[in-house]
């Protein structure tokens, strides 16, 4: 039972032997992952949606719906970003989501977005954000500790909301915080752009994985750690098909970049959580020793992780993994010296300063 | 069909704790928990004469109102969760009930599109139904509230669902949300209206929530035919007034009260377009509630009998 969204994704038609409880979870569980308008979009490819009860279809329609919302006002935002870096000579560059649904890949397919990720290159950071202001783009956090962090030690600037349109915009510089332990050179990245429409870009196919990869093994709350893990298996299925050579070099590129311990469980995961097709040796050649060592710890947090975030879904120690995932995030984004002095700062942010706390709380709005 | 109130004490309080308990409400079906004595007497009070859904029968909704563990009892604190997560921040226990109310309102708001969904009340009498739109504080709910005592049917208090390319709305109905000043006018209005738990100091200030399911065919499920459109107005020091306002006006006005009108698109459009060309509309300025009674009255029996 623990495995039913995975195994409907994979195996839509499945739908059709389940029961109304079973469908309940299913669509609770897809829902809290934010896979439902994924695996909406799976069943219709197998024409199954008109099966089911309409009562059960309606929420399939609903989440469709809510996608197809995302995209068209994804592309009005997307045009309004790409002119305010054309009137600074900056390329746009999508990340993630945005990306996928932009160029129109498999991966996109149902891909529900809570913000439009971009990249631009760190001398380009601050032209780039009062492009943006002129056009409504504005940091919620002024003058905060929250701000003063993200400039110094991140690897993005604060989140820019429009003024009018509520969308969220998150301009990064690099894939991964200057604190942290590789030391990725976001130039390499800019070298392989793909144009995927005119004036828009996005990372290579390669660099697209290995970002997914990167972002996913480095966060450290995984309430979408599967829709995720899904990203990756739809790119790792479908890149090989687009272009020939994407297996090869891959694990070189990931080494390049320094991301290759990121890569290696990325494909591991993949296969474990999805059964990815991977080519022989693959994970051979991302190994080391002391990945290979490491790897039945690492099996036994990750694997936790990658399951609905629901609690039908929670194994043994289910909540311990998920514990040490978010120690570990911590220490993999910063050096213990940063680390302590930011952890004890929040902790009296949180008790004694409420106003900057409270920047993200959410109420139930318009009801 | 079994009610709420062929459950016992003990049985009510046993699904609320455990296994859930499943209400029909208008076309979806919730399942709600809750360890909170607070909330279980307020789901007794007001959804005592909602049906039960049948055994088995598919969840739409899995909503609960929780205080889980030591710590957070102790800062008396509670979290509502839709599909067991939390989408919210914790509320203090004592604004619960109101937050498992807007918690649900906010499932339907969200989650589901299959119908048009105007923010705003309906109710109807005989075969006349009216929607009436209304920004918060514009005195919709109050209205509708009112309307339920003096022998209309409350379609819902927050959602109209309209079926794209009819002019059908869909019944949804629950507790009606009563605000600050206007739970004290209701309880003025008529000694009949049945009250839950106040939540106090909430984001809205005091919420009251009132039993709507007054009319015997509350919870029937059949669609009515929308004749009417008003969009109430409060206003202490303006001349009271029912008057005819444009079809134009009023399709732009329900289009920004609306839930999904953008997002369900071309379908919104023909959607509102259908409604607004065949319902009238009116503006209904009021600060006496029964003159305003007796106006939406007026409408559903255009000659009284003198």
């Amino acid at each position: 039972m623990s495995f039913l969204l995975q195994q409907l994704l994979l195996h839509p038609r499945r739908i059709l032997d389940l029961d109304n409880a079973q469908l309940n979870q299913l669509i609770s569980q897809a829902r809290s992952s934010n896979l439902l308008a994924s695996l909406a979009m799976e069943l219709a490819s197998e024409h199954l949606e008109n099966q089911l009860s309409p009562s059960v279809t309606r929420h399939f329609q609903s989440a469709l719906l809510i996608h197809e919302k995302q995209k068209r006002d994804l592309d009005y935002d997307i045009e309004k970003i790409r002119l305010a870096l054309d009137s600074i000579g900056e390329k746009l560059v999508l990340l993630k989501g945005a990306a996928y649904l932009l160029a129109e890949l498999p991966v996109g397919r149902g891909r529900l977005i809570s913000d439009i990720d971009i990249i631009v290159p760190l001398q380009s950071i601050d032209p780039t954000e009062r492009a943006l202001n002129e056009v409504g783009w504005e940091s919620s956090y002024i003058n905060s500790y929250n701000e003063y962090y993200y400039r110094k030690w991140g690897h993005e600037i604060p989140p820019l909301t429009h003024l009018k349109r509520g969308t969220t915009l998150d301009v990064h510089h690099n894939i991964l915080p200057p604190t942290a332990g590789p030391n990725v050179d976001a130039s390499l990245l800019f070298e392989r752009l793909i144009e995927v429409k005119p004036g828009i870009f996005t990372l290579s196919r390669q660099d697209m994985v290995i970002h997914s990869a990167t972002h996913l093994f480095h966060e450290g709350e995984f309430r979408h750690g599967l829709r995720d893990m899904w990203d990756l298996d739809r790119m790792l299925r479908d890149f090989p098909d687009q272009d020939p050579n994407f297996w090869k070099g891959l694990v070189d590129r990931g080494r390049e970049l320094e991301l290759l311990n990121s890569l290696y469980h990325g494909l591991n995961y993949a296969q474990l959580v999805f059964g990815t097709p991977l080519p022989d040796g693959i994970i051979k050649e991302a190994e080391n020793l002391s990945r290979r060592l490491r790897k039945p710890f690492m099996d036994f947090l990750f694997l936790r992780a990658f399951q609905p975030d629901h609690p039908q879904c929670r194994q043994r120690f289910t909540s311990l993994a998920l514990y040490l995932l978010y120690v570990r995030s911590h220490y993999l984004r910063m050096p213990l010296y940063l680390l302590l002095p930011h952890l004890a700062r929040k902790a009296w942010m949180r008790h004694f300063d409420k106003k900057e706390s409270l920047e993200n709380e959410k109420t139930p709005e318009a009801i | 069909m079994q009610q709420l109130a062929n459950l016992s004490d003990s049985e009510l309080n046993q699904r609320l704790a455990f296994e859930g308990l499943d209400l029909q409400v208008g076309p979806y079906i919730y399942k709600i928990k809750t360890n909170l004595p607070l909330v279980g007497s307020g789901i007794s009070t007001l959804y005592k004469n909602f049906n039960l859904a049948q055994p088995e029968a598919f969840i739409d909704y899995n909503v609960a109102i929780l205080s889980k563990g030591l710590l957070q009892r102790l800062r008396g604190q509670s979290d509502f969760l839709f599909d067991n997560t939390n989408p919210f921040d914790s509320i203090p226990t004592g604004q619960a009930y109101a937050f498992l109310e807007w918690g649900m309102n906010w499932c339907v708001s969200l989650h589901t599109n299959e119908y048009l969904k105007l923010h705003a009340a309906a109710v109807a009498r005989g075969d006349h139904t009216i929607i009436m739109p209304g920004v918060p504080g514009a005195g919709k709910s109050t209205l509708c509230a009112a309307l339920g005592l003096s022998g209309w049917r409350i379609l819902s208090d927050e959602h109209a669902m309209i079926p794209p390319n009819t002019t059908e709305v869909v019944p949804l109905c629950r507790p009606v949300s009563l605000k600050n000043e206007s739970i004290g006018v209701i309880k003025r209005f008529s000694s009949n209206a049945i009250f839950g738990p106040v939540s106090r100091e909430t984001h809205k200030g005091v919420v009251a929530h009132m039993k709507a399911d007054l009319h015997p065919q509350s919870h029937e499920k059949k669609t009515l035919k929308a004749r009417t459109m008003v969009f109430p107005r409060y206003a202490k020091d303006e001349t009271q007034r029912l008057s005819p306002r444009r079809r134009t006006e009023s399709f732009i006005l329900a289009a920004y009260h609306s839930f999904n009108y953008s997002l369900l698109c071309e379908t919104g459009f023909e959607a509102m377009k259908t409604l607004i060309e065949n319902v009238t509309c009116y503006d209904l300025v009021y600060h006496d509630l029964d003159w305003a009674v007796n106006a939406v009255d007026s409408l559903a029996d255009p000659e009284p009998n003198p």
